[in-house]
Parts: C-alpha cells; structure tokens; sequence
C-alpha cells in the first residue's frame, strides 16, 4: 500500500462545471483517486462556479478537479478561478480533465490551471499530478 | 461564562460568522491536531443552542435528499443550518467518495447553510470519530439546527444517537424482512421513524407496522416514537417530519430529559477522551518497550498463552506506574 507522508488524506473536489451531463469521466478520476487514498468530495453536474468555489471552502479541500465536455471551458474556468481568488483561495490548486483544444490548455494553464488532462490521459498520470499540485497542510 | 479575555485568532473569526476559519477548524479536528485545542476550548461555552437532528437508516434509503428537503423548509422557516454528511472511507485505500453533496440544491450565496462532508476515517457506527465535535462548532458558529446525516447504517450502527438530541430513522416501502432485522439495533434510538419515498406503494403498510413496533420498542423515556411518511423528491411529508423533530424537542423541555440526556453524554464523552489518551499513552509506551517482543516470541514458541502474555504486559504497566 502506498504510503503518503502527509498525516491526513488529501481532499479533493471533483465538479463538472456548466450544463454537461457527461459524467463517466469525472467518476472514473475520482474512484481512482479515492483508491489512492484521497477523500473525494463529489459534487456532480451542473455545477455553477459560485457553488464550485463555494463547496471548496465549506469543505476546506486541497485540490480542485473539473471536468468539462462542454466546451465552456474558456468561460467557466477563468471564472472559478476569480472567484477562488476574490474568496482569498488563490492557492488551492485547480486541475482539469476534458477536451481542451492545446490553444486553449495553453491559455488556461497560463491563468493558473495548474495541469490539463485530455483523452488517452492515465489514471497513475491523474493521481500523481494530484499527489503532486496538492495544497500541503501545515 | 463570558469569554476568555484572549480567545484564539481563529476562534474569534469562527464566531464572527468566518466559514473559511470554521471550515480549516473542523479540517484540523478531523486530523485530530493537537494546535486547534485552545480554539475549541475557546469555543465550547458558545455551542449548546442548536438542535441536533440525526438522519439514519439503511443505504438508499433517501436520506441525502430528505436532508436537502428539510434544508429548504428549514430555511424557508429562517433557520440557520449546518449540514454533516458521513461516509464510509475504505477500509484498503483509506479513501473515499464523499456524495452527499450531489443531493443538496442550493443557493451558494446562502451563508445560512454551511455543509460538511465527512470521510468515516476507521471508524465504526455511522460516524467519524470527530462528528461529535464538528457538530459543536457548527453549533458555535450559530447554526440553529444540525443536521447530521449518517453514512448509509447497517443493523448496529447507532452512534449518532449519541450526538443527535432527536434521531430519525429513515426508512422505506417493501423493506419487508429486513425491516424486522433491524429491530435490535436501529429501532432503539429512533425518536421519529420516515417512511421515505412514500409515494411508491406499501408506505402505508410500512407506516402501520413502524406505529405498531413504536409501541412495543422499550425506551427510558416516555416518548413514543412517531412514524411520519414523506417523499423527498416530491416534497410531500417534510413539514410534518419537522413538526415531529418539534414536538420531540418539546417534550425533551417539558420532561427534563434535556438536560438528564446532556449529562449522560458529558460524562460519555469526558470517559471517552480520557480512555482514549489513556490507550494511546499505554500503547505508545508498550510498543516500543522490549518486553512486548520477548513476550510475543514467548507466545509462538507455544511456551505462553497470549492471554497471559497480556496480563503480564498489564501488571508490568501497573508496578512501573510513578517510577
């Protein structure tokens, strides 16, 4: 079993941001992280970003996880991305998972997504960039 | 009790309505650090005006959606209310999928409400070994009602009738026999029985029944539990399950049981920290001592039992006590 070094499981939100139904994806990330040892708080579909931002803090985690099919994501993202900061929680990290054309990732990545997960990514791919972008506790 | 001249920073920020300073508390008490002591202690004389309500029963049952039913009457109402949802975590991976959140539809604005979710981390009986506490802070963060909602319970999972002062048990149609299994152990710290998704056949049925079991079920107290049927999704029964939360918070007034009921739960909760300090201190201790090798190599050898093993361990613990 793999052993983290951190004392408490690393909480993560996984939303899908916007009107997409398409939720295969976003359960398959989080049952592999779920059996890498992290709490997953689900929220499922249809999440606005206000109650993207707004689950993140009641449930204090240390990573954000979208996913989007939609292609909204120039939209959504830039705006949970504010509003994290406008909330001070800049620092909690968001990664996102969908098809994101590489102009876009580029963009994105530049606005402070911190990685991009497209189709043919792998599981131990995802949940080592989460291991890795996590917000560390003290 | 007035406030200490000096409360802790976050205590301050906790009681001036902070949620980012409620909700890193209750991540540092889930984690169980130690540093978040004086900010509880700080906290402590402030809970005691919400009115805990548990949601328990089997998986599926629907208590996820009665609890954002009730979220919304409540609020309706001007209520304030905090929300824990429990989860089982893997026993393998440790881990855990937190779904309670799926079910809640609200205004995110709303700083009425404020939701939890909480991963079982190990522990037994529906709960988290630190529900008892977050419930206070939700408590001395405002809230007027806790509503804490079980991970999905099996017949002895009964530990939120020790956290909540009114527990519901919900239910459904067609749990037939099973409904009969559950008697030991459920039944018992039902104050109020849901027969949820009322709108599918067999609620009467299962409502009958539940009344007839509510009479006959023991209890310390003279509340007969009441059998309320409702359908989350519908909206139908929400008003009357609340107004059944309220009559036996009413009677828990009037009878006094209030406050024999918060005694007991002191006293729980006091013999609870104390054994578990006690049992990490001895373990602690033990596990690094050299005797506990020697006696287990004694034991495989065949040479000793382990029961003896172990009453060596305690008698050792005892004469070294002071010294």
């Amino acid at each position: 079993m793999a052993r983290e070094s951190r004392t408490s499981p690393i909480r993560v939100l996984i939303a899908k941001p916007g009107l997409d139904g398409h939720d295969r994806g976003a359960k398959v990330v989080a049952r592999a992280l779920r059996d890498a040892g992290m709490e997953v708080i689900y929220a499922g579909l249809r999440q606005t970003p206000e109650d993207i931002v707004e689950s993140a803090l009641e449930e204090d985690v240390d990573l954000i996880g979208l996913s989007i099919l939609s292609g909204a994501h120039m939209v959504l993202f830039p705006r949970v991305l504010a509003l994290l900061k406008k909330r001070k929680a800049g620092r909690v990290p968001v990664f996102a998972g969908g098809i994101i054309p590489d102009e876009d990732a580029r963009r994105l990545r530049r606005l402070g997504v911190k990685a991009i997960f497209g189709p043919g990514a792998t599981l131990e791919e995802i949940v080592r960039t989460a291991r890795s972008i996590a917000r560390p506790r003290p | 009790m007035t406030a200490a001249p000096r409360m802790p920073a976050a205590a301050r920020a906790v009681r001036a309505g902070d949620r980012r300073a409620l909700a890193r508390l209750i991540s540092q008490v889930e984690n169980r650090d130690r540093s978040a002591e004086p900010t509880l202690r700080a906290l402590y004389p402030f809970a005691g005006h919400a009115t805990i309500v548990g949601l328990t029963g089997p998986l599926g049952v629907g208590k996820s959606s009665l609890v954002n039913a009730l979220l919304r009457h409540l609020r309706a109402q001007d209520h304030t209310v905090g929300v824990i949802g429990v989860d089982p975590s893997s026993p393998f991976s440790g881990g855990s999928v937190l779904g309670d959140r799926i079910r809640i539809d609200r205004d995110p604005a709303d700083s009425g409400i404020f939701f939890r979710s909480m991963a079982s981390r190990g522990h037994a009986g529906g709960l988290a070994a630190s529900t008892r506490e977050v419930t206070r802070l939700l408590d001395a963060f405002g809230m007027d009602v806790v509503l804490v909602e079980t991970a999905g319970s099996g017949q002895v999972d009964v530990e939120v009738g020790r956290v909540a002062s009114t527990n519901v048990v919900v239910l459904v149609p067609h749990l037939g026999d099973e409904v009969q299994s559950l008697k030991a152990g459920l039944f018992e710290i039902a104050d109020i029985f849901c027969v949820n998704k009322a709108d599918l056949p067999g609620a009467d049925g299962a409502a009958r029944y539940l009344s007839e079991l509510a009479g006959l079920t023991p209890r310390s107290d003279a509340w007969r539990p009441k059998v309320v049927q409702a359908s989350a999704v519908n909206g139908t029964g929400i008003e009357a399950l609340w107004s059944a939360v309220e009559a036996h918070e009413s009677y828990l007034k009037t009878s006094g049981q209030d406050r024999a009921l918060l005694r007991e739960r002191i006293r729980d909760e006091v013999l609870d920290l104390y054994r578990d300090r006690l049992l990490t201190e001895a373990t602690d201790r033990l596990e690094r001592s050299p005797e506990l090798d020697a006696l287990v190599t004694a034991v495989e050898e065949r040479s000793l039992d382990p029961r003896s093993a172990a009453e060596r361990l305690y008698r050792g613990r005892s004469a070294g006590r002071g010294g």
